[in-house]
């Protein structure tokens, strides 16, 4: 049994309503039986689940969330300057 | 920025995000009144918090219990033993997913099964039911269908396929079960020490979240719907202390790109159209929880083997070994550790309970990652 | 000669003489094999000789970048590489299930005549035997070599903090390919095994003078084994930085869809060294002119004695425990 893995959609067959999925280069097959007609298409990211397409990835959601990561590393890395800066002015070594 | 598929595996496992998201909840958690117990149900995020080490990155007022959700785990030995006397039956080709190898009844695993001779079958997918029944016409293929309702829907299109097929040769032994019922359980015990709980991930994006609604509003415990990358895992845990620091008690969802509120809906139709639920049903280590369970309608009786295979099947409960606490680990009573026999009597290779051995398993995650602690 | 094996082909009479001559020999040519005695006499070199054995039961038999043939050859050239010899002479013993394609056979030992020659090694001593059908799953070949040792004290017993530890190239690639190539399993990628000989990556460490302390070829229970055993054998703690670990797109790929560890995967063409600090950066550049993907994983320390610890880029660690269970069958 394994996680559900995001995976790129790469062609679909409408007669066995079956779509092939790329995962980092590895191709296989998933059932869309559990997709709505239709809403799946050629280059969206899906999650893939025992052989079935289980949802689509909202790709607008994954990237804001990549966003707000940016603005949170930027800030630690902010804080950790203003400690280094601290430090740095605290030192007794430090001539002026 | 065009969005990659590399980006939806390695962005979510940044260092650099890991390491900002810890420092963040490190500042909100020394506003914290007091420590926090957060109940990670799935078992899968249990390894992730195990195989990634986010345990180490967060300061000592924020501890993580392990929940029930392990669908293997928590099937008691009983049903075990149906899957072990279904595959000696004559004519019989037992089908199930490959986490059921090694987990031990007491006759022992399908694995012992298949070396006494039964026709046992891993597969990794459900829909591989049909080949192996086309080829093999003048045998029964039973499906020993598990899981969560992450699952649940795979062995609902697979039904399908076989009416809309006409295939006359699959049966169905059903043990799907349902997670907000024994989310519900361990929060009615009242020596529970579950403060807010990260949600599993691929349940809720077949449920929708909605249906963890009624643990902040009845219960007064946040839920932080996750992801299961370990970015995922820590951004869950920082939306949690801040709402204990807030002093709010909400349903949020952390794993946006994947849940929504609803849920997928065709497969929830098809779920619908197949299961009802059963009136209880028995969890190992959490005993009987009503309406928890799924069963084939009665209108599909002649797809269940439990039914069509009713005079052979073992009736009575069975218990687990006196040393093994996994009903306690499954509770979040217990942590794997303080089990007499983790690693010694109990491992991977010889369990004595399916903890150890199921790949969501708190016990196996621990053997696995969890020695350097 | 028929198109496939009989059990006559074993027989020791004329038509086990036919298949042998025809096959066997005829791809494998060279002086000592000709001679047909009942065993090889031969000449080697005053000094220390390495010897070692495998046998192959590999399923399929033919995937992607190699075949059962091009395994057995590199495997035991390889064990005897990774002790600092160079193969010299090979023995080929085959067990035939009756019925098998003479073509199949034909392709399996033209790929080790290939191989050999790589090596500069060859065979000169075999056996044949056919079994009846169904009594074994199609062939299993076994392998025995001795090598010339090129460079002496290379031990798996005497790593020490002195040592950093690199491997040759990206991990887990005959694993992967070996299980997206098993019937049941349908995947298709440009998945291929890592199966090569690796005497003449080790003849350029010693031609250049590389204080080697230990090699090791990441086999069964992969790099994840290679490491334990190390640690074990040296009383020794190695520590590695999980992100300096080389994966392909296509490995991470298979690993994630099945819930496989990569470390853990085998190889056939991948080894661990354990190199003296100071000649680290010369014997990478070596490597890399091999493959790309070269790298140094980790460092020796005694922090934790007999136990291989994965550290992550955001300041976690664990312990790496070595393989346990069945995870891939008849791998090699």
């Amino acid at each position: 049994m394994c996680l559900s893995i995001p995976s790129k959609v790469t062609k679909i067959d409408k007669e066995s309503n079956v779509a092939t999925v790329d995962t980092m280069g590895i191709f296989r097959d998933a059932s869309l039986d559990l997709m709505e007609e239709d809403s799946v298409k050629i280059g969206d990211y899906v999650l893939l689940h025992i052989g079935f397409i289980m949802n689509k990835i909202d790709e607008e959601d994954a990237m804001e969330s990549l966003e707000t990561y940016k603005e949170i590393i930027e800030i630690m890395n902010e804080e950790d300057r203003q400690k280094a800066i601290l430090e740095d002015a605290e030192c007794p070594n430090r001539v002026v | 920025m065009k969005l990659e598929l590399k980006n939806l595996y390695e962005d979510f496992r940044d260092a650099d995000t890991i390491k900002a998201l810890a420092n963040e909840i490190q500042k909100e958690a020394l506003k914290l009144p007091q420590s926090i117990n957060i109940m990670e149900v799935c078992g899968g995020h249990t390894h992730s918090i195990m195989k990634y080490g986010l345990k180490q990155l967060l300061p000592t007022n924020i501890n993580f219990i392990h929940g029930p959700g392990c669908p293997v785990c928590v099937m008691p030995k009983e049903r075990i033993d149906h899957a072990y006397v279904l595959s000696l039956q004559k004519n019989v080709i037992l089908v199930t997913l490959g986490d059921m190898i090694k987990v031990p009844g007491s006759n022992g695993s399908l694995q012992d099964a298949r070396a006494k001779g039964a026709d046992v079958r891993f597969v990794y997918s459900p829909m591989e039911c049909i080949k192996i029944a086309n080829e093999n016409q003048d045998k029964t293929v039973i499906f020993f269908a598990i899981g969560f309702e992450t699952t649940t829907p795979m062995t609902s299109a697979l039904i399908n396929q076989v009416i809309k097929k006409e295939i006359k040769n699959i049966l169905f032994h059903i043990n799907h079960i349902t997670v907000p019922e024994a989310m519900r359980i361990l929060l009615d015990d009242e020596t529970n020490t579950i403060d807010a709980f990260i949600g599993p991930s691929h349940v809720s994006v077949i449920t929708g979240s909605k249906i963890y609604e009624e643990f902040p509003l009845n219960y007064k415990k946040p839920v932080v719907v996750s992801g299961f990358e370990p970015v995922d895992v820590m951004k869950s845990v920082l939306m949690i202390v801040k709402q204990f620091v807030q002093k709010r008690c909400e349903l949020e969802v952390e794993y946006s790109r994947s849940v929504n509120y609803d849920g997928n809906i065709q497969a929830q139709r098809l779920n619908d159209t197949f299961f009802e639920t059963r009136d209880t049903f028995r969890w190992r280590g959490l005993g009987d929880i009503k309406k928890s369970a799924l069963i084939l309608k009665a209108k599909y009786s002649q797809y269940d083997a439990e039914k069509v295979y009713d005079t052979v099947l073992p009736k009575t409960t069975i218990d687990d070994h006196k040393l093994c606490i996994c009903g306690d680990i499954l509770k979040g009573k217990a942590n794997p550790k303080e089990c007499k026999v983790f690693g010694t009597a109990c491992t991977p290779s010889n369990p004595m309970g399916s903890c150890m051995v199921s790949s969501e398993g708190a016990c196996a995650a621990y053997f696995k990652f969890g020695n350097i602690l | 000669m028929n198109k496939t094996i009989t059990l006559a082909m074993g027989n020791g009479g004329d038509e086990n003489n036919t298949l042998i001559s025809q096959v066997f020999y005829k791809a494998f040519q060279n002086e000592i094999l000709e001679k047909s005695e009942d065993a090889a006499i031969l000449d080697v070199n005053k000094g220390k000789l390495a010897f070692s054995t495998d046998s192959f039961t590999v399923s399929p038999l033919f995937f992607a970048g190699a075949n059962i043939g091009k395994l057995a050859v590199c495997g035991t050239c390889n064990d005897l590489a990774m002790m600092g010899a160079k193969p010299k002479y090979l023995t080929c013993s085959v067990i035939i299930e009756e019925g098998f394609s003479i073509d199949d056979l034909k392709k399996i030992v033209d790929t080790m005549k290939e191989e050999l020659k790589i090596n500069g090694a060859i065979v000169v001593s075999g056996d044949t035997k056919v079994m009846p059908k169904g009594t074994i799953d199609k062939i299993i070949i076994n392998t025995t070599g001795i090598g010339e040792v090129l460079q002496e004290n290379i031990s798996s017993n005497s790593i020490s903090t002195k040592d950093t530890i690199l491997v040759s190239r990206d991990i887990g690639c005959h694993g992967a390919t070996i299980f997206t190539a098993r019937e049941g399993i349908d995947m298709s990628s440009d998945l291929e095994s890592d199966c090569f000989s690796l005497y003449p990556i080790v003849k350029a460490l010693i031609d250049a003078n590389i204080k080697i302390t230990a090699l090791r070829d990441a086999t069964r229970g992969g790099v994840s084994a290679v490491l334990n055993e190390w640690s074990k054998q040296s009383n020794i703690c190695i520590e590695v930085e999980e992100e300096s670990i080389p994966i392909s797109d296509e490995v991470f790929g298979v690993c994630e869809m099945l819930g496989f560890e990569p470390s853990a995967l085998a190889n056939e063409g991948t080894f661990v060294l354990a190199i003296q600090k100071e000649d680290e950066q010369k014997a990478l550049k070596i490597l890399k002119t091999f493959n790309e993907n070269a790298s140094v994983i980790g460092k020796v320390t005694d922090n934790y004695l007999q136990k291989v610890v994965l550290k992550s880029a955001y300041g976690t660690k664990r312990f790496l425990e070595s393989p346990t269970g069945e995870l891939l069958p008849r791998i090699c």
